[in-house]
């Protein structure tokens, strides 16, 4: 399994969850690397069923959210599902100014989103 | 026997009691990746001490990084010869930033809207959009290489 330095990647059931290590996402060089892992989950790994819970995340800029359409393009062509969970109200409010609420399946926690996999 | 060094010695800001009615720093940045947080990081102590709510600094630091971000990798393009100048005041009811580079500009009503259908999934060209809904006031200059953003906030709010 591939070394994460900007996730921590867990698996219940068939879902593999995971969770970011860093408090702020804005960093270029960091958004680089956290594209890099999150993206071989899906190209190299072939995880089918992502589930990103940003508990403990404070801040992401565009250029983070670039990621996760990105990611979320690459999890869809390759006939997965994802969806995101404990996401703070700041955070919550850019993707419903960005209308990436009608993209993201959005979940209020962990368990909700584990059980809308079933 | 030696004397210690008098306090005069000391960054003006340092010296400045905290309820100060108003913050200024004016910064130039190099064209770095990162660089933001050479301003960031005192802006948000400065926007906490002048009793901004967590949600207003989330706001500002976020249209901050969007703008500060723009100059350095599309204005600048990250040439290490050009600078970004960051220009901030934050007072307990305006909190403004100015970013200005060395860049040739962009039109700013060229960025299509990140929000329509077809463009929904597009990765890039949100960040002015969110500076826009986030601040108060956005105005580019002609050339399109100046953003002064403003956030202002009621002196009676809560």
């Amino acid at each position: 399994m591939a070394t994460h330095r900007r996730i921590d990647v867990s698996k219940l059931g068939d879902v593999t969850i995971v969770r970011f290590l860093d408090k702020k996402i804005l960093d270029e060089a960091g958004i680089l690397e956290l594209g890099a892992e999150l993206f071989g989950l899906v190209e190299l790994e072939n995880r089918k069923s992502l589930l990103l819970n940003f508990a403990g995340v404070e801040f992401l800029s565009s250029a983070a959210l670039g990621k996760l359409i990105t990611l979320d393009r690459k999890v869809k062509s390759n006939k997965g599902r994802m969806k995101m969970s404990n996401i703070r109200p700041e955070i919550l409010e850019v993707f419903q100014i960005t209308k990436l609420n009608k993209i993201f399946d959005i979940r209020k926690d962990e368990a909700e989103a584990i059980s809308a996999f079933a | 026997m030696p004397h210690r060094k008098p306090p005069t010695d000391q960054p003006a800001q340092q010296s400045e009691p905290r309820d100060a009615a108003e913050w200024r720093r004016e910064l130039k940045l190099p064209s770095e990746r990162g660089a933001s947080r050479l301003i960031t990081e005192d802006l948000l102590e400065q926007l906490g001490v002048h009793g901004w709510s967590p949600s207003d600094i989330f706001a500002i630091h976020l249209a901050a990084e969007e703008a500060i971000v723009n100059a350095i990798v599309h204005g600048n393009k990250l040439d290490p010869g050009k600078v970004v100048q960051v220009a901030c005041v934050v007072s307990p009811t305006v909190a403004r930033i100015e970013v200005a580079d060395e860049g040739s500009g962009f039109d700013p009503s060229s960025v299509p809207d990140c929000r329509l259908e077809d463009r929904l999934d597009a990765p890039n060209g949100r960040g002015v959009m969110l500076m826009r809904t986030f601040m108060t006031r956005v105005e580019y200059n002609a050339s399109g290489n100046r953003v002064l953003m403003e956030k202002q906030r009621p002196p009676a709010e809560g």
